[in-house]
């Protein structure tokens, strides 16, 4: 892998850039890998990775219908954070916010990973106790959680001027998390794929895979695409709000719903914010980015969907909802409205296990995927390798459904 | 935004529903069952890519719930809506 530095900057400048190698090659599709990936996005590339670097396994092929990166890993609003509620998340989160700040040295690729305080707005009693009992939980883990006063919210938002005593929705206090931060989710991506490839893993684009095949005695035994069958002795099925659509082809079920989720971005303007705000009881957050849009993210479509436009109706309500807060904010012209979709279990939190079928293993049910890469990534490289559940992600196993042992995560995102 | 035919008020807008989850397996009696099947109908639900039928909410309206048809690709209603048993 040609490294990248100030040095082999200036060099390449000096020979007018004509001798960048390629971030990762394009090699044909072979008949039989050791471990087949479906999905080339955040998830199935940092498990790629992983696998190569600390598993020294590199007979890996990540296979992506569309382009690298071109999924939900490039739909998220790229936050970072660790302030979930439950034993099992915080930790496996906390994990995940470490490795993303070390990612930039560990890739040798430029995240733009910019730490920046969350802040929660809260705007009722209830609501805050439940955040100081998170705090508590969260006090154990190393996570950081404090509440603030309506004063220090406003200081630290200053574009906060609705949400007054007058007002329908009044502010009563804030939640800081000071871990959080936001990133480059291209440079996520490109990095894993860059460093993957130079370990021998092979990235196969527009290669979509249509069924799973399993031998006859239930094993898994490879996928067929549209490239003709591939066999594997393991295959990982990475790829959000298609888990479903991917496994009945085994005849595995899971339970798996597929919802669509807004965001949207505004013009850009000068700095405005330096946190991330989120105002989950109004249903949405933002944070502004490098640019200077500020990125802002909404609510979940209520019903199934497998689409990613947005409707009109989910996007107004959350700009209405945060105009109440923000009215400023009505001269801003947004640019840009997009849609993911992703899937969701019964308790909000991953499924990162393998499945009734030996040898295939799914990382699903990711919602808010985006800052679980790292640890999802190492933990399920970990189980694929070691044929055993890494300790940060054995309870966010399949068969905890069938025990009704729930790790309940929901409204922590804007899973509802 | 959706149209949904209610069989009552006709044609409105999505805004005016609930929706209330996909048409699952029927509700067994959990005395009869094996934990299995009791599990499986709590968590599991169908998750097609295209058509599903799904129970919706009048709840700004006539208070009526009612069962669709629904394509999650293209959002189009295949089946007129027939009232809840």
């Amino acid at each position: 892998m040609q490294n990248y530095s100030l040095l082999s900057l200036a060099r390449n400048a000096l020979t007018g850039h004509k001798n960048w190698q390629k971030a990762w090659r394009s090699p044909p599709l072979k008949e039989k890998y050791e471990v087949v990936i479906i999905g080339a996005g955040g998830h199935g590339l940092a498990t790629a990775y992983y696998l190569a670097k600390e598993f020294g396994i590199t007979d890996v092929a990540v296979l992506e219908r569309g382009w690298l990166g071109g999924g939900n890993v490039a739909r998220n609003t790229v936050t970072v954070r660790s302030n979930y509620l439950r034993d099992q998340s915080i930790p496996f989160y906390v994990k995940s916010v470490s490795l993303y700040e070390g990612l930039t040295k560990k890739l040798n690729f430029n995240m733009m990973h910019s730490k920046r305080t969350m802040v929660d707005v809260v705007h009722n009693y209830p609501k805050m106790r439940d955040l100081r009992r998170r705090q508590l939980t969260m006090d154990i883990y190393n996570s950081t959680y404090e509440k603030i006063s309506v004063d220090r919210v406003r200081q630290l938002i200053p574009a906060l001027t609705g949400g007054g005593a007058g007002s329908r929705l009044p502010i009563i206090g804030g939640m800081v998390h000071k871990d959080a931060g936001v990133n480059r989710h291209d440079a996520v991506a490109w990095g894993y794929a860059r460093a993957a490839d130079a370990l021998g893993v092979e990235m196969h684009q527009k290669t979509a895979v249509t069924s799973l095949l399993r031998a006859n005695n239930g094993d898994i035994q490879g996928v067929g695409t549209v490239k003709g069958n591939v066999e594997a002795k393991k295959v990982v099925v990475a790829v959000s709000g298609h888990t479903t659509t991917i496994t009945e082809t085994a005849s595995l079920r899971l339970p798996l719903r597929t919802m669509n989720l807004t965001a949207f971005v505004s013009e850009p303007i000068k700095p405005i914010v330096d946190v991330i705000v989120n105002c989950s009881d109004l249903g949405f957050y933002f944070s502004q980015s490098d640019k200077g849009e500020l990125v802002i993210g909404g609510a979940p479509d209520s019903a199934q969907s497998f689409r990613r436009d947005i409707k009109q109706h989910v996007f107004e309500d959350t700009v209405g909802a945060m105009l109440e807060l923000f009215p400023s904010f009505k001269n801003l012209k947004l640019l840009r409205q997009w849609g993911g979709h992703l899937d969701i279990t019964p308790d909000a939190s991953p499924i990162m296990d393998e499945t009734d079928v030996p040898g295939l293993f799914v990382t699903a049910g990711w919602w808010g995927g985006y800052k679980a890469i790292p640890a999802g990534g190492l933990t399920m490289a970990y189980h694929v390798a070691t044929n055993s559940p890494h300790p940060l992600m054995k309870a966010f196993s399949y068969n905890r459904f069938k025990n009704l042992d729930y790790i309940l995560e929901t409204g922590t995102t804007t899973a509802r | 935004m959706l149209l949904i035919h209610c069989p009552f008020c006709k044609n409105r807008n999505e805004t005016e529903f609930v929706y209330g989850g996909p048409v699952g397996a029927n509700r067994p009696d959990p005395n009869l069952v094996s934990d299995e099947e009791w599990v499986d109908y709590l968590t599991m639900v169908p998750n097609p890519m295209g058509p599903v039928y799904e129970r919706w909410w009048h709840a700004r309206g006539c208070d009526k719930w009612f069962i669709i048809c629904r394509d999650t690709v293209t959002h189009e209603i295949l089946e007129n809506p027939s009232e809840e048993p």
